[in-house]
C-alpha cells in the first residue's frame, strides 16, 4: 500500500491538483473541466486566469480525444493517456501525455517548434492563416489547438517524445499559464 | 423561416434564429464533440434565410467561451452572413475578457461585415 503514500507525496511535491489517467472522451473532458473549474473557484482564482486555464485545458483534452493514437496492443491494459493540472505559486501548469505513432513525431515536433519560434503577432498571423485556409479535418480538428494554447497561455509549449517501442512514442506536452504577479 | 431555437448546454451554445422577431443570437459556451455536426443546422438556416432576408440583420454573438474547432465554424457562419445585405454583428464580451474581445476583432478583420463591440 506504500504506493498510495508515495503518489500522494509526489503530487504534493509537484504541486499537482488533479491527475486523470485512462480513457478520454467528451464526457470525461466535461467532468475534468468541471472539477478543475470548481477547484479554481474554491481557491478564489481571478476570472481572467480561470478563463485562460479553461481554454488551454479544453484544447489539451480535445487534442487527446481526437489525436491520441490507439495502442493496439491487446495484451496491455496500459491506459492510453494522462492529463495533469498543477499550480506552482501563481502559475498553472497543464500537462498531457499520450502515445502517438513514431511516424507522426517529426510532424508534431515541427509544428510545435514553428509555434515556439513565433512572437505574439506571429502567432496571431498564423492563427488567421490557418482559420482562413482549413477545412475541419476528419478527426474534427481545425489545426488551431497548439496555436491557441500558445496564444492563450502566453508561454511557449514545452514538449518531449519518449520512444515506447518500434511503433509508438509517448508525447508529453506542457503549457504554463502565468497568474498575475 | 421556421424558428431555430436550441437550448444551451455545458458544451453547446444557445441558439435563437427568429426571422419574424428579428432575433439572431449565439450565446454561451461552444466546445461540442462534433463541431461541424452541431453547426450544420445553423448554416443551413442561414442559407435558407439568405433567400429572402429581412432589411436588417443584426447578428448577436455573446459567447463566454469557444474552442478552436468552433472558431472555424463561427467563421463559416460569418462568411454565410457576409452575402446578406444589411447584416451587422454585435459582438459581446465580458468586460475583463480581452481574449474574447480580440477574437471578435480578428473575426471582424476576416469578413466584410460591420462589427459593433459591447461589454456585458
Amino acid at each position: 500500500m506504500k504506493y498510495i503514500y508515495d503518489l500522494h507525496k509526489t503530487m504534493l511535491a509537484n504541486n499537482l491538483i488533479l491527475i486523470y489517467e485512462g480513457e478520454f472522451t467528451q464526457e470525461i473532458t466535461k467532468s475534468v473541466l468541471s472539477m478543475a473549474e470548481r477547484n479554481m473557484d474554491s481557491m478564489g482564482e481571478e476570472s481572467n486566469i480561470k478563463r485562460k486555464v479553461f481554454n488551454v485545458m479544453v484544447e489539451c483534452l480535445q487534442n487527446i480525444v481526437k489525436h491520441s493514437d490507439e495502442v493496439d496492443d491487446h495484451d496491455s491494459d496500459q491506459p492510453s493517456a494522462i492529463f495533469m493540472i498543477g499550480k506552482s505559486n501563481t502559475d498553472y501548469i497543464i500537462t498531457t501525455g499520450n502515445p502517438i505513432k513514431n511516424e507522426n513525431v517529426d510532424k508534431v515536433k515541427g509544428r510545435l517548434d514553428k509555434i515556439n519560434g513565433l512572437d505574439k503577432d506571429g502567432l496571431k498571423q498564423l492563427y488567421k492563416e490557418i482559420i482562413k485556409g482549413t477545412e475541419i479535418s476528419e478527426k474534427g480538428g481545425a489545426g488551431l489547438g497548439f496555436v491557441d494554447m500558445a496564444r492563450k497561455s502566453g508561454n511557449s509549449l514545452d514538449y518531449a517524445f519518449e520512444q515506447m517501442n518500434d511503433k509508438y512514442s509517448f508525447f508529453s506536452l506542457k503549457s504554463t499559464i502565468s497568474g498575475q504577479a | 423561416m421556421e424558428i431555430l431555437n436550441l437550448e444551451g448546454t455545458e458544451d453547446t451554445p444557445k441558439i435563437i434564429l427568429d426571422q419574424g422577431n428579428g432575433i439572431f443570437e449565439i450565446s454561451g459556451r461552444s466546445l461540442p464533440e462534433d463541431t461541424a455536426e452541431f453547426y450544420e443546422p445553423i448554416l443551413d438556416w442561414i442559407k435558407g434565410y439568405s433567400q429572402s432576408p429581412n432589411d436588417k440583420t443584426e447578428f448577436v454573438f455573446k459567447l463566454e467561451y469557444f474552442n478552436t474547432a468552433s472558431s472555424k465554424l463561427i467563421l463559416d457562419v460569418l462568411s454565410a452572413l457576409e452575402d446578406i445585405d444589411g447584416t451587422s454583428v454585435l459582438w459581446y464580451f465580458h468586460e475583463d475578457d480581452e481574449d474574447m474581445e480580440e477574437a471578435g476583432e480578428e473575426f471582424s478583420e476576416l469578413v466584410e461585415i460591420p462589427f459593433e463591440f459591447k461589454t456585458y
